[in-house]
């Protein structure tokens, strides 16, 4: 185990902590319209993110700084090749934050109208883009010899990204409704188990589908699995956490759907991962190949961040779990809130 | 259309626009917290109203500003890929430090005070408060230790055509880190006190709400004494700095084309680099020698020293300066006047500071731009001072009109977001304004307040 394969590792779990946290604010921001029908019930939507999608959305930050930091030749490839997208991902985002912040300011209906659309817009957006950027990468990028992408924008749409994108947004709106359904009652709890059996298995069938494209576009993913068959383990915790979603949310214990959905969403996330190793971007000529170890940065810089990130993260978890702790049960629209 | 022109103006837009907010999200933050230090330690409801007041207004820039700065974060990648992995060793851990130390702390506390202080004990809220203010700090710090490296790079070697991190605290703690993270959190201080000066004169003026105008004002302008003046030294310590780590930039400052012992300081001028001259120049002998080196005999270089290719744009450079130093100058007498004022007892109903602290209070925030234009400008043309050039450092494969659409995009949508920031400022002020002034009335009439169910 070397610095490498610990950033590696550490770069995962920030892409991982991200989709788990960011992914139920995108999810329901993805699904506003469809669970919030009077402007209370939006209201409560609003409210149910409203205190940690701000610190959700650092976890990204912090995952594009530590890529960035820990893997420069890669951050520098993949963001400039993915222009568009990336400008787009970006643009949603502004909108959300803004769309979250402004939306109760005024009390007109036609303010809050248009910052919905945004705040849904901007959950969407990304909520779909990050799994066709996912699915680009996995299938490996046309790389020139000096790392730079060069294919075009059109070139990103393609079926396989496509599919990977509707699969990631299926886990981002499984992973919002969990969370609704941990955090509210009434009618918004109704719609969100109605919703939640089909994104379920929406889910289930996308990630069977795009297992099976994957092995078809690129089979060199599946190589680390055979050489090394203990590694299946990784993709019997997204099948347990689909499994565990499933039965808890038809149990009615919220709880443990979200936590089934939350894994589910990181073996996913890990699965992959794994498929790819040592590649972090794997080129079209596999000898142009962005590795953990040619897109790496020294071995003083991945110490110095590995000080950092074990300084850091442990204070990071401490006081978010505090935060979310405040916040426990189910959301009560306050004097004070939005 | 030039993929580096297009993209300097992308960067420099977005810069802009970001910086806005930062420096007034830190100065309120800290001025909110000490509030809420002072209502937790008296309990006094005066103080309570007070914090909920500014906080609504810091929510607003706050947001904005993560808004537009996870353009920046990105925007290193998608337009300047080139310099990313030419400094992506050093450059890229500060980022990652911003987001561990700095961004988590702020944002989680944020979203706490947003939406659950009346969950929390006023210790907490306090706590909060002063998390939220000191994450914004450090988030300056880190990002200011970035863009340090760029105009004062240490502890590095190159290797492979990289710059490579030799020395972790040589590159953080470079010659530009200390002064240049003073002097904009100082600036920060002062934009978030005279904002908070000029909304307190504006109630004091119209004579609403003057129950928490009164004291917001004390405290802001407190805040905005002492800031001032620190800035005097810090700004001094900066310029020193320069003089002596980024001797173009400061001869670009000063219009000073040629080699000089005993140069003077350029008070104002027309610098002409055709001619490599500055007409109508007006200054003090000796001054600027004695400034930087503390002897009138010094030698300061002139820009005629660097070859015309390494010699920042002159004109851009010397009135950005300036400028800075123009309105810098009239925030320190008018917070000269204001604390005088203050100390006489009658500050609150001296219509000519407050009506002129009323018309300045966005002064701060321009002056912080122009003092960032002066220090970007100033070293071009490099993007890392003496070891890369910005027109080297473009994303190689990013269409020219994808930046171009991408420009406009920004454009647009950052127009529209600072429309709607000013509409909610002012109806936040105008709202906090009629609100208490119907309390205060009844007040005075000798009745109870009646609960108006608007909540605070």
């Amino acid at each position: 185990m070397d610095l490498n394969m610990i950033w590696f590792l550490l770069v995962g779990v920030l892409i991982v902590g991200y989709a788990v946290l960011d992914g139920f604010d995108l999810g329901v921001g993805s699904l506003y319209y469809l669970l919030g029908k009077t402007e209370e019930e939006k209201r409560i939507l609003i409210n149910s993110v409203g205190p940690f999608w701000d610190g959700n959305e650092v976890w990204l930050l912090t995952g594009g700084g530590a890529l960035f930091a820990a893997f420069p030749l890669v951050y520098a490839s993949v963001f400039s090749g993915f222009y568009m997208a990336m400008m787009l991902v970006l643009l949603g985002l502004i909108l959300r934050a803004v769309g979250i912040e402004f939306r109760n300011k005024f009390e007109a209906a036609e303010w809050r109208r248009r910052w919905d659309f945004l705040f849904f817009l901007g959950s969407f957006l990304p909520a779909l883009l990050f799994g066709v950027a996912v699915g680009n990468v996995a299938r490996g990028l046309p790389l020139d010899s000096s790392y730079n992408y060069t294919g075009g924008f059109l070139d990103l749409l393609n079926p396989y990204s496509l599919l990977l994108g509707l699969l990631g947004l299926s886990a981002f709106l499984m992973q919002g409704l969990t969370y609704i359904l941990m955090k509210t009652e009434g009618v918004l709890q109704e719609r969100a188990q109605n919703l939640f059996s089909k994104t379920w298995l929406a889910f289930v069938v996308l990630h069977i589908l795009g297992a099976f494209y994957t092995y078809q576009v690129a089979p060199e993913l599946f190589e680390n699995y055979m050489r090394m068959p203990l590694l299946l383990l990784i993709p019997l915790v997204t099948f347990t956490g689909v499994v565990l979603a499933r039965r808890a949310v038809s149990q009615d214990m919220y709880g443990l759907g979200f936590a089934g959905s939350s894994l589910a969403v990181a073996g996913m996330i890990l699965t992959l991962a794994l498929g790819m190793f040592p590649n972090l971007v794997p080129a079209a000529d596999p000898g142009l190949s962005l590795t953990i170890y040619n897109a790496a940065s020294s071995q003083l810089t991945l110490k110095a961040m590995l000080i950092i990130a074990l300084t850091g993260v442990p204070i990071v978890l401490f006081y978010t779990i505090y935060v979310y702790r405040v916040f426990r049960g189910k959301v009560k629209l306050e004097q004070g809130g939005y | 259309m030039d993929a580096v022109i297009l993209s300097r103006l992308q960067f420099g837009m977005t810069a802009f626009f970001h910086f806005l907010f930062p420096p007034l999200s830190i100065g309120l933050a800290t001025i909110i917290a000490v509030i809420e230090l002072l209502y937790w330690r008296t309990g006094k409801k005066v103080y309570d109203e007070m914090a909920r007041f500014w906080f609504r207004l810091f929510a607003i820039t706050f947001a904005v500003g993560v808004a537009s700065g996870i353009t920046m974060e990105f925007q290193f990648g998608t337009n300047w890929s080139q310099y990313s992995r030419f400094v992506g060793d050093i450059f890229g851990a500060p980022l990652a430090a911003e987001g561990v130390f700095a961004f988590f702390l702020e944002s989680t506390f944020m979203g706490l005070l947003l939406f659950g202080r009346d969950r929390i004990s006023k210790a907490m809220r306090f706590t909060a408060s002063l998390f939220v203010a000191l994450g914004s700090t450090l988030s300056a710090f880190w990002i200011i230790v970035a863009n340090s490296w760029q105009q004062t790079p240490t502890g590095f070697k190159i290797e492979g055509g990289r710059a490579i991190l030799t020395d972790f605290f040589g590159a953080v703690f470079n010659p530009s880190t200390v002064p240049r993270y003073l002097h904009t959190v100082t600036g920060a201080y002062i934009t978030g006190a005279f904002f908070v000066i000029g909304i307190s004169a504006y109630f004091l003026l119209k004579n609403g709400n003057v129950r928490i105008a009164k004291p917001s004002l004390k405290i802001a302008l407190i805040f905005a004494f002492v800031a001032v003046l620190a800035q005097i030294v810090v700004g001094d310590l900066h310029a020193r700095q320069v003089a002596v780590t980024q001797p173009a930039k400061l001869a670009a400052f000063e219009g000073m084309w040629e080699t000089k012992t005993g140069a003077e300081l350029n008070l104002i001028g027309i610098p002409d680099p055709n001619k490599e001259e500055t007409r109508l120049s007006v200054g003090i002998p000796g001054m600027l020698s004695w400034l930087i080196y503390g002897d009138t005999t010094a030698e300061i270089k002139g820009l005629k020293q660097f070859s015309p290719d390494e010699r920042p744009p002159v004109v851009a450079t010397y009135w950005s300066y300036r400028i800075m130093l123009i309105m810098a100058g009239w925030l320190t007498l008018l917070a000269l006047l204001g604390m005088y004022l203050l100390v006489k007892g009658k500050v609150y109903t001296n219509k000519l500071f407050l009506t002129s602290a009323l018309y300045s209070m966005l002064i701060p925030l321009l002056t912080n731009e122009f003092g960032w234009f002066a220090a970007e400008i100033g070293r071009q043309p490099w993007i890392v001072q003496g070891l890369m050039k910005t027109s080297a450092a473009v994303s190689p494969v990013v269409p020219p009109i994808q930046i171009l659409f991408s420009l406009i995009i920004f454009f647009v949508i950052y127009s529209g977001l600072a429309v709607a920031v000013v509409h909610l400022f002012r109806r936040e002020v105008r709202r906090t304004l009629t609100e208490n002034a119907v309390n205060e009335a009844m007040d005075t009439a000798g009745k109870v307040a009646v609960p108006t169910g608007i909540s605070s």
